[in-house]
């Protein structure tokens, strides 16, 4: 059985571990802040830069090349954001970080803000973690009362301040220039890019870096170990841990910290999550939050990697990394490993996905905001028993007049679920069954 | 942006489909299309608004030469041609700014299959309202589902269900349904009105555009967000289903509400006037106008408007009213009191009346309070075209209160008044008892009720013409309706006077006075009334920045720029 390695979570779960600052520092807390303070900022970008590190949220985009692309010419401030507007279906992991270790996500902040010359850090948290919130702002006033936040951090020349800002409830304000519309305290529509690239023009029309919870964590762990080291962990291209979240139909659902692809789907679900329940036979996975394509069971997923070398592998051949995923057609996302049983009615499945983005889409653009409501329409009344033959190709073709036409990657996360079902499952959805009552959702047919 | 040594922008080389134009630098690439006449097709986009690219429908395929990275060296194709790297996801044209060399697709498979797709999803929850919709007819979202529509729908769910006639202020009513969400309204409030009123709440397909709390869409831009929505979502109470469009006649006129001289458009059918909306001038109002200023072609029709020639108060025909005035005006010791509100072409006349009967010009100053966008300080329209025609050699004075003096010394007995009403510039009922009075105005006002002559005026819709206005721009207005029966142009009564005084025949339409003014003043030299173009002539302004001007700032306008 696959080992965890844990480094975000080290201590997060260890029986006594307690979230105040005494504990963490009584673990060593606030030693890499003060080792960091000591380097130079572009040096504390280089170890960043070699370890490799990729970003946690869902895009995988590297974190080092992100902050490079930083607008320093333009004299005016620099932002760092933190993002814990963690609401795609299927993931938690920034939630445990939040409330078991804030401190961990301060410091990393707080060197990162070092590096990238921050004056002024936010966090970002989703509307609905209250307690999350309260915590932070807690953890942050007991750094501030120790000069880890503030003014002359340790005694340096460095001053940043760091916030809690509490969304309102909205997925989109996990996009990051819609969370800065947020911030600044606008509809979280987000922005056209081109111009709005926000290392150019982000916050308050500023260069501005926006970081997962997970990612400016580890970031603490690379100046710690030095990025050479952090990049030993892990897969070449895909470095350090991550922590996945697996839910639905498993014995042990949970969070698990791995080093990336350190293991695969099969040992993921077999071995740490238990199996799944008794007497099931696995339908389908979803491998990176609800947005993320879904796997079918008996797939078989071939071609070559980006290094050249062949694949043939079934689901649970999967490795589970950055790469493996998107590999087998998909992608790792944020980690939210969804999984389904043959007990799974795959249309109320989607209808279920549906519902979600169409309640999510801000309604700024035209085919999220249009699209998605009528599929949303479309896999409901099916599920209410109005189930139509051409159903299918008419959710599919919805889907593609969506797909990289809209303002931001909403329109992907709409309508990769909606394309990936039906390609995968096309024949359930044509065959659901009709039981020939009109919903309250469809009337006659109308023109138009 | 690259200039060359005269300071002018360089061209830079796009390709549109393959064909090659030049355009400015830092275009977008709706624009540089349009130049290359090809059309992408917008709803969001406005050219006088920020980009915000909302409506995806101008989406297109976009590809920039490709260059080795480490050495910047082209990169050929076989061909010995720049190879091109097409951007493999459609971009919006409205935020795709033009590059050297850059090329664009606007007529490929996938930007039509992208332009079907925003159109038939602008379609799903759009109500099939277009038999009762105002803005059938000149609706964007009419013209390109001809274009890009199925014909037919998919769909077959239930569309929502939202509020249609939302009163967003006292002239604009909200059908909520027909709204397309793209936000001009609302920028238009942030950027251009500096109102900013209008927003948009709820989520999804649920959005709605509302105003924010406690506020309601009440200034004296409103009217515009009407324009410029691209369906029937804004609409303006006082034109709702009144008319269909498309037998509104269009003429280009000028608003006379103040010395901006707003280009404008009167829509009229069988000599009724509907509405007026802006006309787009970059030099002069861009593509906006003042609520107030559409509400003037009410005066066409108000109840006080003055139908009939009158001698002593007693209707007469016009040949027997002008001869009546004429000999008032030759017998006695005159005055001419000539109005801003008057077109260069009246102005002309009356000036040669005045020079004729050696009498003095008195002009009445209208100045009152300008909002800094396109309403101005002074009121009326043509004062540059009173300086121009020498009617005055300096600021129109704030009463008549000389005229008054003059009249007491009994200096003066007899009175042309050409569109203004003296007891409201300080003269006194008791003092025009004392005079012969001629007037020529458009409303009753008691100086009509003392005019022993009475000659009815066309208002600005009934009449062609020019005004200069505070830039000195040279605009034309054209005839939108026809005056009440029997009524004659102003420049024809004024010609006739004229010529009666003289004994010689004058000219009377403004294409054969023009013919006489630009070969008698210099300052119109070379100018012939057809020939001047729709959105107007720049004339040499630098005689006249000694006066100072009542202007303060305005959208096109600045003080410094007169006073140098």
């Amino acid at each position: 059985m696959p080992e965890e390695k844990r480094i975000i979570l080290k201590y997060a779960d260890e029986p006594g571990y307690t979230r105040d600052i005494d504990c963490y520092l009584e673990h060593g807390g606030y030693e890499v802040l003060r080792k960091s303070y000591k380097l130079k900022p572009e040096d504390i970008h280089s170890e960043v830069m070699d370890s490799g590190l990729r970003g946690r949220g869902g895009a995988g985009f590297p974190t080092g090349l992100k902050w490079k692309f930083l607008d320093r010419k333009s004299g005016k401030p620099i932002y760092l954001i933190c993002n814990a507007d963690e609401s795609e279906p299927g993931t938690f992991k920034d939630k445990q970080i939040i409330h078991k270790d804030p401190h961990q996500l301060i410091e990393g902040m707080m060197i990162s803000a070092y590096s990238i010359q921050a004056k002024q850090a936010f966090i970002y948290i989703r509307g609905e973690f209250f307690d999350g919130a309260r915590i932070l702002e807690e953890a942050i006033e007991e750094a501030r009362a120790k000069n880890f936040v503030g003014d002359n951090i340790l005694g340096s020349n460095f001053s940043c301040d760091l916030v809690v800002h509490r969304g309102a409830g909205a997925y989109i304000c996990g996009e990051e220039t819609g969370l800065i519309e947020s911030l600044e305290g606008k509809r979280p529509y987000p922005r056209i890019k081109p111009p709005y690239f926000p290392a150019v023009l982000g916050l308050y029309q500023s260069p501005t870096i926006v970081n997962n919870v997970e990612t400016l964590c580890n970031v603490k762990h690379i100046v710690e170990m030095s990025g050479k080291e952090f990049a030993k962990i892990g897969t070449p291209g895909n470095t350090g841990t991550r922590i996945w979240c697996v839910s639905g139909h498993v014995q042990k659902p949970g969070y698990y910290e791995f080093p990336c692809g350190g293991l695969t789907m099969g040992e993921m679900i077999h071995d740490l999550c238990g199996g799944l329940l008794p007497g099931r036979e696995l339908k389908a996975i979803i491998p990176g939050g609800s947005s993320a394509k879904v796997l079918k069971a008996d797939e078989r997923f071939s071609g070559k990697l980006k290094d050249g070398t062949e694949f043939d592998w079934s689901i649970w051949d999967i490795p589970l990394d950055f790469d493996g995923p998107a590999a087998a057609g998909s992608m790792s996302g944020s980690g939210g490993i969804i999984v389904m049983d043959n007990s799974t009615d795959i249309v109320q499945a989607l209808s279920n996905i549906n519902a979600f983005y169409a309640h999510e889409s801000c309604g700024q653009c035209t085919p999220c905001r249009e699209g998605v409501q009528w599929m949303r329409k479309v896999t409901r009344r099916m599920c209410a028993g109005d189930a139509r033959k051409d159903d299918a190709n008419l959710l599919l073709s919805i889907a593609n007049q969506i797909e990289g036409r809209t303002v931001c990657a909403f329109g992907e996360a709409a309508a990769w679920p909606v394309q990936s079902f039906i390609e995968k499952f096309k024949d359930e959805f044509e065959d659901y069954p009709a039981n020939g009552s009109v919903s309250s959702e469809t009337g006659d047919k109308q023109l138009v | 942006m690259s200039e060359n040594g005269n300071g002018k922008k360089e061209l830079v080389e796009i390709f549109v489909d393959g064909q090659p134009v030049k355009v400015l630098p830092g275009i977008n690439a709706i624009e540089a299309a349009k130049i290359a006449g090809k059309e992408i097709p917008h709803y969001c986009y406005h050219p006088k608004l920020s980009v915000v690219g909302n409506c995806r429908m101008c989406l297109m395929e976009m590809g920039t030469p490709m260059r080795e990275r480490e050495t910047g060296e082209p990169i050929l194709e076989e061909d010995g041609s720049q190879k091109i790297g097409w951007i493999p996801k459609p971009v919006i044209g409205c935020s795709t700014n033009v590059s050297p060399g850059m090329h664009i697709k606007t007529e490929s498979d996938l930007v039509k299959d992208c332009r079907e797709g925003v159109m038939e999803f602008l379609l799903v929850n759009h109500p099939l309202d277009c038999p009762i919709c105002d803005q059938a007819g000149e609706c964007s979202l009419q013209e390109y589902a001809m274009d890009y529509g199925r014909g037919y729908s998919r769909y077959e769910e239930r569309k929502n269900v939202k509020p249609k006639r939302t009163r967003l202020g006292p002239r604009v009513t909200l059908d909520d349904e027909r709204c397309v969400l793209c936000s001009r309204c609302i920028r238009f409030g942030q950027e251009i009105a500096d109102q900013d009123v209008l927003g948009f709440v709820d989520r999804g397909s649920f959005s709605t555009l509302t105003c924010h709390p406690n506020k309601e869409l009440d200034h004296n831009y409103s009217l515009n967000t009407v324009d410029i929505c691209p369906v029937g979502a804004l609409t303006s109470t006082d034109f709702r289903f009144k008319m269909r469009v498309w037998f509104l006649k269009e003429s280009p006129s000028i608003c006379t509400e103040s010395s901006i001289g707003a280009n404008t458009t009167v829509w009229s059918r069988e000599g009724v006037i509907y509405r007026i909306t802006p006309r787009r001038n970059d030099a002069v109002n861009d593509t906006w106008m003042t609520d107030s200023g559409r509400e003037l072609f009410n005066q066409v029709v108000a109840d006080t408007r003055l139908t009939s020639f009158q001698i002593g108060g007693n209707s007469a025909d016009p040949t027997a009213s002008i001869k009546e005035a004429t000999g008032l005006l030759s017998k006695g010791r005159t005055a001419v009191v000539a109005s801003c509100h008057q077109s260069v072409e009246e102005q002309f006349i009356t000036r040669k009346i005045a020079d004729h009967l050696n009498s003095s010009v008195y002009i009445a100053r209208h100045f009152g309070k300008g909002d800094g966008l396109l309403l101005s300080e002074d009121h009326t329209p043509n004062t540059r075209g009173a300086f121009l025609n020498g009617l005055t050699d300096s600021l129109p004075t704030e009463d008549l209160s000389s005229l008054a003096e003059k009249i007491d010394s009994e200096k003066v007995d007899t009175l042309l008044v050409c569109r203004e009403d003296l007891t409201r510039v300080g003269l006194s009922e008791a003092q025009l008892e004392k005079v012969k009075l001629v007037l020529l105005d458009t409303q009753t006002s008691a100086t009509a009720s003392h005019a022993d002559v009475l000659l009815p005026a066309l208002t600005v819709f009934e009449k062609n013409g020019t005004f200069v206005n505070l830039n000195f721009r040279l605009q034309k207005f054209s005839q939108a309706v026809p005056g009440p029966a029997g009524l004659l142009p102003d420049t024809l009564i004024l010609s006739k006077i004229l010529s009666t005084l003289t004994g010689e025949s004058f000219p009377d339409s403004p294409a054969t006075i023009w013919k006489s003014l630009s070969q008698s003043n210099s300052k119109f030299k070379g100018i012939d009334f057809s020939s001047i173009p729709i959105d107007g002539i720049q004339l040499e302004k630098s005689a006249f920045d000694h006066i100072d001007f009542p202007e303060k700032q305005s959208l096109k306008y600045s003080p410094a720029a007169i006073t140098g």
